[in-house]
Parts: C-alpha cells; structure tokens; sequence
C-alpha cells in the first residue's frame, strides 16, 4: 500500500526521524494559514499525490512570500499532474503539503527495501540526493553504498559508520543520522514496510540532517496488524475498477488492449496474457479470480471487466480448489444479469470439468468452449476481431 | 522415489478443521496419503474423517509419528504454525495459505533453516509424489501420472497446466512441486533442482517461473553448472506492466529488474529451452528428450 508524503512524513518522525515542519491544506487559505504558522521567509508547496517525479512535472512550488504561497496552493489544488510516473493521464490534486524553506548544503539518498536474494533488509545510500535511484543504479553503481542488514538482530551501530563514511557525513551531520538511521529502520521493521526511501535526504549549512522528501509503501499482507497505517488507503489515488476489485478479493490490474480475461491463478493469468499477445491479441486486463471464487465473485469480476468494454472475453479456469461448475454458474448467472453483449471464450479444465462444460452448453449463451490454451488464445483473439 | 515425500510420509494437518483444511484433508486422504493427524487448537479429541485431532502439534507427532505438516491456517497465524511445527520435530513443512506478511518470513526462515527443516511455500499449491500416492497440498490430483518428470514452479494453476499437458503426452511425473510466489519462500529453485539432479528417477526437468526477483536467473546458471539432466523452462509475465504486482507479492518488475524477456534470455544462455507459450511447455520438453 502507498501513502501519501505527508502521511510517509508523519509515521517516520514517530520513530525519530527529522522532518521539515509543515502542514497540509486543502485550500489556497488554508495553504497560506499554514506557511503564517510557519514563519520563516521561504516555503515549499508540494502536490501530494501517489507519484514520484513530482518536481519534474511541476507539482513543487517555492514561495517567498505568503501571497505567493496561497497563489502557487490555488494553481496545484484541482490541477492534473502529470509526472515521469503517473502517465499521460496524471493525478488530480486534492491537497497540497506547506513546508518550511531549508538552507541546503548537500542533497543525498537513502532507502531500505528488501533483498530477496539474500533475505536481508538493505540498507541503500547515495550520494547522488535528487536523482532517479534507477538511473543511478544504471549509469554509476558504483555510487550505491549497500548495507545488509539481519532481520534477527536489525540495524546495527557499524552500519550507521558505514554510511556515514560513504556520505562522508561528519560532525553534527554524523551524530544526526545515528538518530536518523535507526528510527528510519524501526519504522521500516515495527510497520511491515516494503519500502522506505528519502530522496533527497539533505544536510543543511547547519549540518542538521532531514528527509525533504519520504516514500513509504507497506506490506499489504501485514495491514491488519497496522489498523493506523491502513487508515492511511487513499481509495482516491487509486483506479476505481481495481479498488472495488480488491473490495471483493479479486487481482486485478487495468491494461491498455481490448481482450477482457478472467483466470484463476496469479501465474496462469499473466501467462493467458502473454498467449493472447504470441496471437496477436492486446489483453485488457489482469484478473485473477483467487483460489476460493465463489459465484457472486465471478459476477463481480465479470462486471468490472465488462465495464472497461472489451471487444471479446476469455474465461480460461484450471481448476484445483476451485471447481469448473461453480465457475460455470458464476460465468451464466453474470451472463444474463449484466447483458453480456461481447463473445466470450470459455476454457474449463481440472476439478469437475465436464459438470461445467455441461452448465455452459445448456445455458444457451452464445459460448465458444474450447479445450487448450492455444485454442482459447487464438479463439479469443479470432473474437476480439469480429471474426 | 520422488524428492522430499513418498509413501511413507505421514502428515499432519494444522488447521484440519478450518473450509479449506478439511476439504483438503479429505482429497489427501482419497489420494492415498498418509494423512495421520489434524491440529486445531481447542479441538483436541474430535475427529475429522477418521483423523484424529489434537491440540498441538507436539501432541500430533507424540501420538501418530508424523513427520510432514501441511499448513491451512489464516495468514496472521502461519508464521506461529510454521514454528510449532518445526519446535515439534516435523522434518517438511507444507504451507499453503497466501499472505503471509513477508517479515514473518524473514524472521521463520533462518530458524527453519537451523532445525534442518525442509519448508515448502507459503503460497503454493503443495507437493505430489504420484507413485508413492502421496499429496501434500492442492494440487488436482486427476491429473497426475507417476512418471520420470520433474516440475518445480512458482506458480499455483500454471504448475496444473504444464502436469496436465505432460500427462496427455504419456510423460508421468516424479515429483511435482510448488514453491510458492512469495518474495520471501521457503524453498528455493536450486534446491528442488538439486533434489530432481540426484533422485535417480527423474530424468528430465520442467522448471516454471515468472517475473519478479532474480530467482530464475541464479537457477540457470546452476542448470549450466551442476545439472546433467535436461532441463526446460516456461516464464510467465511478457506482458505485465513494470511496477504492478501481479497477484503473486514477488511477481513485480521494479527497477527495469526481474522482467520475462531478461529471465528468458538468461535460461536461454544456460542451455535451458524455453516454451514460447504455456501451451508449449509439454511438447517443449517431449522435443528436448526425444519422445
């Protein structure tokens, strides 16, 4: 789950880490309010929305003075963001977040994601602050500084000495992040993070070191032990079909083709993706229906597809614990209630196959069955053509 | 033989008595696996089935000898099952359930890995032996024949497709076995292609994996470096956007890392016949062994 930087900011100063001051708002007004409360001379407006590259596409605003501050709110506010991140289409603006001006020194990287690899919590700085970590990973790798850190026994004190020699953080700076460091790993570790990444972190001429910018994304798996992290979902940044999808248990990702599919299974649906595309088709969507579907589930995936409009649909079930003929009775009940009004090719194999394949041919739907993946795939694609 | 069960594997079921525990303890009762013991905490002294049911694994393995567990358990609950299994003595730990936070895995594994356990999953379909008619998990088990082929996955349904295609094409299985789609598994490529290199009745390997991670990658090159077995491979996931998580929690690009073409490039070099498409996967491997 992603949160906001506002809210990334809020859960990591609980844990010690140092944050610039501010405030969000939701109107230019209150904006202002906020930069008055403040005080200082120098402010940054920030377009909170669940995208990186904000600055790049305009939704950073430095302000010298309390007018310009409220100006600067009432552009972003209701503005559609455009970011390296968000696609073409961007993000709408709901609210921006009021931050103190810093005096910055030096622009630095840090994060802590999980290796797979290894099976350990790294621990990443750059001192390349401000750039896509990617593109750094790319072109000088050698300007990533790594530290593995054990679960078991967490962030250690050497680990912070590490970094600060990679950073070449001293004196006050040094003595910062050995507050800095832990509380970003105790906030990574107590709240089942994914990730946790201060881009830019930065020293200011007065050696104090703060994260300008936070992203912090959470285990989804883990939510229900961090019912305050979870109250932290913003269903409004999120694509509407794929939050009342995950309401109902389903996986489901929005494409850009127009070959509606619907598949039990995680590895099967992204491999019956890749078979429309080997034959020529552009699949709409990723649905995984899940290992327990019920009826009323295969409606409610049968609704959300069919509301992206697709030009044909493609059931493709390999059933284990799911068993064919309750998809079977999903797929005809969902059938007739919404109308369907587009070909659908329907692939049943495994538990209680041909008490499905029976369900379906008596229905007297217009259903193309077939046996294989390849047949689905080309039948689907052959559909999705008018042919 | 097969890897890691046969048929004289004797599992216990922990969450016996739960929707999906007690459908499946059934089916692995009607396959022919020795399904000797249920825990459910507070259900100590019931029985499922003829199966009977304890408090506490300890009390399972002290009264029936099991030495497998099968886990059915909610998420929020596995890592404790997975450690009371492993405190109780049991040598194969089957977990099942899907969404398991991946810092519980992070703390379970090393101490699995201590007590020389071998822990499969979590979210995975499970392991089948077919000969030795022993299932651990729920994989369909119509579909399986007793053979001479290896399937080692990440994926749950994909794994039923490439048996199903195997099976039609006359070639049985060994042992067939999922590993899981989580970041954070329990068993990993190499081992389960160590276990089929040196189980004299696997003759060939079909290996399935997907985008996310660099697991495929480090299990191609040590296909080039240890295995004399054939070996082909299937990648799910040449058209999943880069940044999404595809239902499984590992199955995600992220960074330009962990893409399918990549993956596929990697097994290619190593030696490693890739299926275009999973309709492939079986003729794929009849091709590379000659049948």
């Amino acid at each position: 789950m992603k949160i906001h930087e506002y809210q990334a900011k809020g859960v990591l100063s609980s844990f010690g880490v140092a944050v610039p001051r501010g405030g969000l708002a939701t109107t230019p007004d209150q904006a202002r309010k906020v930069a008055e409360g403040l005080g200082g001379s120098v402010w940054v407006v920030k377009a909170q929305v669940h995208a990186g590259g904000r600055g790049k596409g305009g939704g950073i605003k430095v302000c010298r003075s309390l007018d310009e501050v409220r100006d600067k709110a009432h552009d972003l506010i209701g503005m559609t963001l455009v970011t390296p991140q968000t696609g073409p289409e961007g993000k709408l603006v709901r609210r921006v977040y009021v931050e103190e001006g810093l005096a910055i020194a030096r622009e630095l990287y840090v994060a802590l994601v999980l290796d797979r690899e290894t099976r350990k919590i790294v621990l990443m700085a750059s001192t390349e602050g401000g750039m896509e970590i990617e593109e750094v990973a790319a072109r000088t790798p050698e300007r990533i500084h790594k530290e593995y850190i054990d679960y078991a026994v967490g962030l250690q004190p050497f680990h912070v000495r590490n970094v600060c020699a990679a950073l070449g953080l001293t004196g006050v700076a040094s003595r910062r992040a050995a507050t800095f460091l832990p509380g970003m790993y105790r906030a990574f570790a107590e709240r089942d993070a994914t990730l946790v990444e201060i881009n830019p972190l930065v020293v200011t001429t007065d050696g104090d070191l703060l994260a300008l910018d936070a992203k912090v994304n959470f285990d989804d798996n883990a939510l229900f032990r961090h019912p305050v992290i979870e109250a932290m979902r913003d269903t409004d940044e999120e694509d509407p079909l794929e939050v009342r999808a995950s309401a109902h248990g389903l996986n489901y990702i929005k494409l850009s083709g127009d070959i509606g599919n619907l598949v039990n299974g995680a590895g099967l649906a992204m491999a019956t993706m890749d078979t429309i595309q080997h034959f020529g088709g552009a699949p709409a969507n990723f649905l995984d229906v899940g290992g327990s579907a019920d009826r009323e589930r295969v409606k409610t995936a049968f609704e959300i597809i069919l509301s992206d409009h697709p030009k044909a649909i493609l059931v493709n079930i390999f059933g284990g614990i799911m068993k064919c003929d309750v998809i079977a009775e999903g797929v005809v009940a969902a059938a007739r209630d919404v109308g369907l009004n587009v070909p659908l090719v329907v692939r049943l194999q495994g538990t209680n196959r041909d008490a499905g394949r029976e369900i379906l041919a008596k229905s007297g739907l217009r259903i193309t069955p077939v046996e294989t993946m390849r047949e689905a795939a080309e039948a689907v694609v052959r559909a999705s053509r008018g042919e | 033989m097969s890897i890691y069960v046969g048929e004289n594997t004797r599992v216990v079921v922990q969450g016996i008595t739960g929707g999906a525990g007690s459908y499946h303890a059934h089916q692995m009762v009607a396959y022919g696996t020795k399904v000797v013991a249920g825990v459910t905490p507070g259900k100590g002294g019931t029985k499922l089935d003829e199966v009977p049911v304890f408090d506490s694994v300890r009390k399972a393995v002290a009264e029936t000898g099991a030495d497998a567990s099968c886990i059915f358990v909610p998420a929020p609950y596995c890592k404790d099952s997975i450690l009371e299994a492993v405190d109780a003595g049991v040598k194969t730990v089957v977990c099942i359930t899907e969404g398991v936070p991946v810092l519980d895995m992070l703390a379970v594994k090393p101490l699995v890995d201590r007590a020389g356990v071998r822990l499969i999953g979590p979210n995975c379909p499970g392991i089948i032996s077919p000969k030795g008619r022993c299932k651990i998990g729920i994989l369909p088990a119509s579909i399986h024949r007793p053979g001479s082929i290896g399937v080692v996955s990440r994926s749950g349904t994909l794994t039923y497709e490439a048996v199903a295609q195997l099976t039609d094409l006359g070639l049985g299985q060994s042992t067939a076995i999922g590993i899981g789609g989580d970041p954070v598994a329990g068993t990993g490529f190499i081992e389960v292609l160590q276990a089929f290199q040196d189980d004299p009745e696997t003759e060939a390997v079909v290996m399935i994996g997907e985008i996310g991670g660099a697991a495929e990658e480090k299990a191609a090159a040590f296909v080039k470096a240890c295995m004399t077995k054939p070996v082909v491979a299937f990648i799910a996931g040449r058209t999943a956007p880069p940044g999404r998580r595809m239902g499984h929690a590992g199955a995600i690009i992220s960074g330009g890392e962990g893409t399918a073409e990549s993956k596929i490039r990697c097994l290619g070099e190593n030696g490693i016949d890739v299926a275009q498409t999973p309709a492939d996967i079986g003729a794929t491997l009849a091709k590379r062994i000659g049948r």
